[in-house]
């Protein structure tokens, strides 16, 4: 830890740097116009707020909380769903398994884009009574969930193939079903052991909320969009990378004190 | 061969092979209801894959296992039922390292035998009294020594109150100074009567507690008797080389 004068080094220091950085930019040819173009302030604030003809980014980007939110719960249920089922053995259970592996590979090998206009476009345009009345925003939940299910999938899966087997062992010795044996003695290991990645898909998940954008609605980068569209400016862009940022880091700093408090735990002898 | 006794344990012609490898070629073994059985043998010679057939944790390839009257090696026998009777404990322990000891003990008499909260945790509290564990409740496995764990391991399955226990070399892992602590609670259980099948290295702890020392070489009973006469003298010249190393190794 940094005592009180490491403090005060590492702030002057930091100060001084940025203020490097920032003469550097304002001193370079065309700064008055990268100024204006992504950093006037006025802009910033009309494409903040929005304006009669363009959404304000912030409330749109309430959107791309709403869509992280809904589709991370699906997630880290579906994905576990899956990754129990890989890890289930013995020739019955084959298909399943199969499919689960088919799965995974398929969604995590497709371009979450191209998943994107499959469902958003090919869905819908399929003329189905029972999908006419679903919301565009739905079908981008659902690209995502499927697509990010697929990776935490594997991450859970890694974590429960980290559990030694004779934990499964001794479970099974004391007469614990195959399925209690998982839910009491593996999972909560294995879980445990992956937070610190699964964290880490969860913050590109962050970002690619973004990509429902295609499908029509209005998160933050699609109003940061029209907003620079219709004023020539791209502090709106600004805005809703800001935004993003300030959502990300949270979770950021979460992880890495989790990998942190891990290391420490394991240096100090314990595997709990 | 002739049936044990009560609750006793039958092995008769058990085969097992992994792969290419056939760890055990035509196993018997009779094992009296309030008997100790020793297993001995050179590290290899199938003394753990025994054990894991008894319980069930490995399938026999042919042969068949009768514990209680019952021949739980038969097709659509229910494993876990089998499993709750026979305990195990194993030379790594295998504590739950994220549940804490009370949780470890109570886990399986709660979520296999059904057993409530209350009456689990009161169960646990009495064995762990009783091996002078009581402090340790709330520790994590990972903040006990090692013979503390391995008597927890030891709690954790006679909490199931099985009528057997199947003991693969519990002091293997132990520093020497608390190898002590272990072998006295075995020798506790022995004295109760609780019917146990012992593989270990420790042969003074064989000879003082067997009735029957079995001495398996190569995947077969090479030769079995009482520990008297298997340690001073042993018939079969395969057993008289083993002990000899062993002895030259100082364990005997
Ligand atoms: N799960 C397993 N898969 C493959 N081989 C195994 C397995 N368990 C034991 N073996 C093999 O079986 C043989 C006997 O092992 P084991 O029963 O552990 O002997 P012991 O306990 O007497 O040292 C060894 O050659 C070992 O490699
Ligand atoms: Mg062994």
């Amino acid at each position: 830890m940094l005592g009180n004068r490491g403090v005060l080094v590492s702030t002057a220091s930091t100060i001084v740097v940025l203020g490097l950085i920032a003469l550097a930019i304002a001193m370079s040819p065309g700064a008055d116009i990268v100024r204006e173009r992504f950093f006037s302030w006025e802009h910033l604030k009309q494409s903040f707020l929005g304006t009669e003809t363009s959404p304000s980014v912030v409330s749109a980007f309430l959107l791309n909380i709403r869509i992280f939110m809904t589709a991370e719960v699906i997630i880290l249920v579906l994905a576990l769903v899956i990754a129990v089922v890989r890890s289930i053995p013995g020739p019955v259970f084959f298909p399943l398994r199969a499919m689960a592996v088919a799965y995974t590979d398929l969604f995590r090998g497709i371009p979450l884009i191209l998943v994107l206009y499959m469902i958003g476009f090919g869905v819908p345009g399929l003329g189905l009574k029972y999908f006419s009345s679903v919301a565009d925003v739905t079908y981008g939940i659902v690209a995502l969930v499927l697509v990010y299910s697929a990776y935490v999938a594997e991450v859970y899966r890694a974590g429960i193939d980290s559990v030694h087997e004779s934990q499964v062992a001794a479970a099974r010795s004391l007469g614990l079903s195959r399925w209690k044996s998982m839910r009491f003695v593996v999972l909560p290991q294995a879980i445990r052991r992956v937070i610190p990645p699964l964290l880490n898909d969860f913050i590109g998940l962050q970002k690619d909320t973004a990509l429902v954008s295609v499908l029509g609605s209005i998160e933050a980068a699609r109003a940061a969009q029209i907003y620079g569209a219709e004023n020539f400016n791209y502090a709106s862009y600004v805005v809703a990378a800001a935004l993003f940022v300030l959502m990300t880091i949270p979770l950021a700093r979460f992880t890495d004190h989790l990998i942190a408090r891990d290391r420490r735990r394991r240096e100090a002898g314990f595997a709990r | 061969m002739t049936a044990p006794s009560g609750g006793g344990i039958l092995v008769e012609g058990v085969h097992k092979s992994f792969g290419d490898n056939h760890v055990l070629r035509g196993i018997d073994v009779k094992v009296d209801e309030h008997e100790v059985v020793c297993l001995i043998g050179a590290s290899g010679s199938g003394k753990s894959t025994l054990l894991r057939c008894i319980n069930l944790l490995e399938p026999v390839d042919s042969g068949r296992i009768v514990v209680g009257g019952e021949e739980i090696t038969a097709r659509r026998v229910d494993v876990d039922r089998v499993r709750r009777g026979i305990g195990i404990v194993f030379q790594a322990f295998n504590l739950f390292p994220h549940m804490t000891v009370l949780r470890n003990i109570t886990l399986a008499p709660r979520e296999a035998l059904g057993i409530d909260k209350k009456a689990a945790e009161e169960r646990a509290a009495s064995l762990l009294e009783r091996f002078g564990l009581s402090d340790k409740r709330d520790e994590y496995p990972d903040r006990l020594s090692g013979g503390q764990q391995q008597r927890v391991a030891i709690v954790r399955a006679l909490a199931m109150r099985p009528s057997i226990m199947l003991l693969d070399e519990v002091t293997g892992a132990l520093d020497p100074e608390l190898v002590a602590e272990v072998l006295q609670v075995i020798r506790e259980l022995a004295h109760e009567g609780m019917t146990m099948v012992i593989a270990t290295h420790e042969m003074g702890f064989a000879r003082d507690i067997a009735s029957l020392v079995c001495f398996l070489d190569r995947g077969v009973v090479a030769e079995a008797g009482p520990p008297e006469r298997i340690f001073t003298d042993p018939q079969e010249p395969r057993t008289r080389q083993f002990l000899q190393r062993i002895i030259a190794a100082g364990r005997l």
